[in-house]
């Protein structure tokens, strides 16, 4: 029954976005305010259908109801409550799903905002959103449907169908296969929402562009409008990347947090792009320049924002081959290829509108270095696109399949990343439209100076390796460009008003909240970049069998193995669990629990490793395996992390600096008059 | 055309040569970017290759870096815990997905590769923690290199099961 009424929620969804979208169409195009005022109802519509729709899954994975094919796929009796209700993103129907509700609930904000200002371009926001809407929608009735019942038939075999095959009567299985284990995280809670609403968000901005095409009101105000929603989007897809490298460290027991699996890249593109964008259109609104650059990023970052989509599949565990398995992929390809081709057609018949009046003069000026920061992006996202798609392209023309690791990756993208983070330091100080070596040498000198001492410093220390070394530099340059800005803005600012030092740094960040949070933002980097030299070029490992009693020596580290213990548990997991003891230097430091949880229903077991983290490195112990019967002996793979943990503070930073750079401002007309004259202070000063 | 002819006359003249710059500047980081992406490429790419074509030319691979997948066949599998020394053998599977959906899909494909006798088989050997995932019917995709001895040795091994989460049900059509 209830699977009857989400299925019908989600027919009836597919209509009414149909008919807001001719709806809208001839609206626009007759200017006939009635339709587009019933294309807007009918948005708002499609919220509260395809909450019914997800709410009737909801409730079918919470009430155990096995007749239904995905419920039976993705929970189990012993799977406590909230990870039934997780459920609905844990497998590929029940994800799309829930992309389209936040597809509809993005869409309905859009309309329920600012009707009359956006009032030229909203019934084509409308059409956008809801052809994309309707995409994933037809994707959940025709192809992957959640609501798939099971029915035995007469011959004795089973089957899936909607509607009761005749003759069949229905196939309950006793339980669940129970979800990935993968996937039984708190994690998971909160890492796919959020990597999902960084997607959705992203398509809002692109829908505002498609509407500032076909309108011709090819100025910046597409862009005024979106640039918060594009940076929420990017908020929740870094939030998204950064949870997914924090679980994977915590579960996955390989001791690393990013692997350039084929999945991470897919959500990894859209974020460069996206990343791009942001600092690209500061360039239009500042100087009117790189308009065509802005559609061709935007529209870059929705299709691969449903590239992403296609190709996460909400963390189902993945390799070279992830996307042949779903009937769905030749659907993608040609729904991205379709969108590109009008959505690029459209952009080549405004060509001429979106010229810029001006031109870069000046090649250290702040849009220079914005538009190398860009080109720099851009090379990234090549690097991914090709490490993804080289397998492919090898086989047509060698007929060989050819694939490339990690190792291309870090090789590829590494002085590219280093080539950002030196511009991190440098553009921010560089002038809008004329600025000479001079000029910066004379802004950045301080800063410089002190980050040589920052390298000598680290030399003195025994680093000695030079990609270390570089990288360690950079980091102290921009973090100290960064901090240098803040204490002359802050100083500034309180010889004109008289604040103390904090108030005046707090009411500084506050005015002018997208220039400072954006400077959170690159102190957030910063950090994380040390978090990643230490880890990539530090780590150490080594791994042994020793009975209980024993030691084991990593570095300054001494691990003792206490006891190990098996014992069942209520949800269906057997549990390993050993006690060690560690020491460092000689002085214990304390217990780590490292443990395997084997998975009775999935048969699959999982690696918990037991971590011991502080500023300096993480201690990261994995129960490889131990002797059943006596339990005497046990097998331990040891790594030592250094500096690891700044890479989840920088990720808080950054997530920090992000709500700064987005908070909405309370009085926009003030804080531009406010910004602008600060922002000419201190380009003057 | 003409529109293009004008544009660019005027920018000429405005910029005195400043556009040369940025085409410069922007050609070199082009450049850059193929330049690492066509050495990484070449320093880290691997062939991938299914057990048969190994088999095929195990002359000419011996000692070369190599991807290759296969079906486990669990009962094959040793484990050593005290040198962390992983053996086990791997029965052919296709390597192009078209030909996996062809015979059935993945699970199938797995399946059959592992109840075939006659198959081309690999022994495996790998040191380190034993995966989770690797089990009976698993595919597995192997990094390493083919010993003399006909053994591939492998650095890096990645695991797959398709099948379990996705379709638990015996049988299906669509309905």
């Amino acid at each position: 029954m209830v699977a009857n009424l989400g299925y019908g929620a989600l027919v009836i969804t597919l209509l009414v976005s149909l008919y807001g979208i001719g709806a809208a169409y001839y609206g626009a195009r007759t200017s006939k305010h009635a339709w587009i005022a019933s294309a807007r109802n009918a948005t708002l519509l499609t919220f509260p259908l395809i909450t019914v729709s997800a709410l009737s899954i909801i409730y079918l994975l919470v009430t155990n109801d096995y007749q239904v094919d995905y419920v039976a796929s993705v929970t189990s009796n012993s799977m406590p409550f909230y990870l039934k209700v997780t459920a609905l993103w844990g497998g590929q129907p029940g994800s799309l799903v829930f992309w389209s509700w936040l597809m509809a609930a993005f869409a309905s904000a859009v309309t329920l905002r600012k009707w009359e200002r956006d009032q030229e371009f909203l019934p084509w926001v409308v059409i956008v959103t809801l052809v994309t809407l309707g995409f994933f929608v037809s994707l959940n009735i025709f192809f992957e449907n959640p609501f798939l019942r099971l029915w035995q038939t007469t011959t004795g075999g089973v089957t899936k169908a909607m509607l009761q095959p005749a003759g069949s009567v229905a196939y309950i299985p006793m339980d669940g296969s129970g979800l990935n284990p993968l996937l039984r995280h708190p994690g998971m809670i909160i890492h796919p929402p959020m990597l999902y609403l960084g997607f959705v968000a992203f398509v809002i901005p692109y829908a505002f562009a498609i509407a500032a095409l076909v309108t011709g009101r090819t100025d910046d105000r597409w862009i005024r409008i979106t640039r918060r929603w594009t940076l929420v989007a990017w908020l929740f897809l870094s939030l998204g990347l950064i949870l997914g490298g924090r679980w994977a460290y915590d579960v996955l027991g390989w001791g690393g947090y990013w692997g350039w699996d084929p999945v991470e890249i897919a959500a990894f593109m859209p974020w460069l792009t996206g990343t791009a964008f942001l600092h690209s259109v500061m360039i239009q609104e500042k100087r009117g320049m790189l308009k065509h650059w802005n559609m061709i990023l935007i529209i870059l970052t929705y299709e691969l924002v449903i590239f992403g989509t296609f190709l996460t599949r909400s963390g189902v565990l993945s390799s070279v081959h992830a996307f042949a398995q779903s009937a769905i992929g030749p659907v993608f390809f040609a729904f991205m290829g379709l969108t590109f081709i009008v959505s690029l057609s459209l952009l080549l018949k405004r060509w001429n509108d979106l010229k810029a009046k001006t031109q870069m003069s000046s090649l250290l000026s702040r849009e220079a270095l914005f538009l190398l920061n860009n080109l720099l992006f851009m090379g990234i996202l090549v690097v991914c696109f090709w490490g993804v798609i080289f397998p492919l392209i090898s086989e047509i023309f060698t007929g060989q399949k050819v694939t490339v690791g990690p190792p291309f990756y870090e090789r590829a993208t590494g002085p590219l990343f280093a080539g950002l983070l030196l511009l991190m330091g440098v553009a921010p100080l560089a002038a809008w439209r004329h600025s000479s070596a001079k000029t910066l040498g004379r802004a950045m000198w301080k800063p410089f100076i002190a980050s040589l001492v920052v390298l000598v410093v680290v030399l003195v220390s025994g680093v000695r390796n030079w990609a270390a070394l570089l990288g360690f530099w950079l980091s102290a340059f921009v973090a100290l460009v960064t901090l240098y800005e803040f204490w002359r803005g802050a100083l500034a600012r309180r010889r004109r008003s008289g604040e103390n030092l904090p108030i005046a740094l707090w009411h500084l960040a506050g005015r002018n909240r997208r220039r400072y949070g954006g400077y959170i933002i690159h102190l957030g980097v910063v950090l994380m970049a040390i978090g990643i030299i230490g880890i990539e070029l530090f780590q150490t490992e080594t791994q042994g069998t020793i009975s209980r009693g024993e030691q084991i020596s990593l570095g300054d580290y001494t691990v003792t193995f206490d006891s190990l213990s098996v014992f069942d548990t209520q949800d269906g997991r057997n549990v390993a669990r050993a006690v060690m003891s560690v020491e460092r230097n000689g002085r214990y430091v304390g217990e780590l629990y490292p443990r395997r949880d084997y998975y009775y229903e999935s048969q699959q077991p999982m690696t918990i490793p037991g971590v011991r983290s502080t500023w300096e490195d993480d201690f990261y112990i994995l129960l490889v395996d131990w002797q059943p019967i006596s339990s005497a002996g046990a097998t331990f793979k040891i790594y030592h992390n250094p500096l690891v943990n700044w890479l989840w503070l920088g990720g808080f930073v950054f997530i920090l600096g992000t709500l700064v750079a987005a908070w909405p401002e309370r009085d926009p007309e003030k804080n531009r008059v406010s910004a602008r004259s600060s922002s000419y202070a201190t380009a003057k000063a | 055309m003409t529109d293009q002819d004008f544009d660019n006359s005027t920018t000429n003249q405005a910029g005195s040569g400043g556009r040369a710059k940025f085409i410069v500047g922007g050609l070199l980081i082009v450049a850059a970017v193929v330049y690492l992406i066509v050495t990484s490429t070449q320093a880290s790419a691997q062939y991938f290759l299914t057990v048969d074509e190994l088999t095929e030319r195990a002359g000419s691979d011996i000692g070369r870096e190599v991807r290759i997948s296969g079906a486990v066949i669990g009962d094959t599998v040793v484990y050593e815990p005290e040198t962390l020394t992983l053996a086990f053998t791997v029965a052919h599977v296709p390597g192009d997905n078209d030909e996996i959906e062809a015979q059935g899909g993945l699970a199938k494909v797995l399946y059959d590769a592992v109840n075939d006798p006659d198959r081309n088989q690999l022994q495996v050997i790998y040191v380190g923690p034993k995966p989770d995932l690797l089990r009976h019917e698993a595919q597995a995709i192997m990094t390493g290199e083919l010993g003399e001895d006909g053994i591939f040795y492998a650095d890096e091994l990645l695991l797959k099961c398709p099948t379990k989460y996705e379709e638990a049900v015996p049988e299906q059509s669509e309905g």
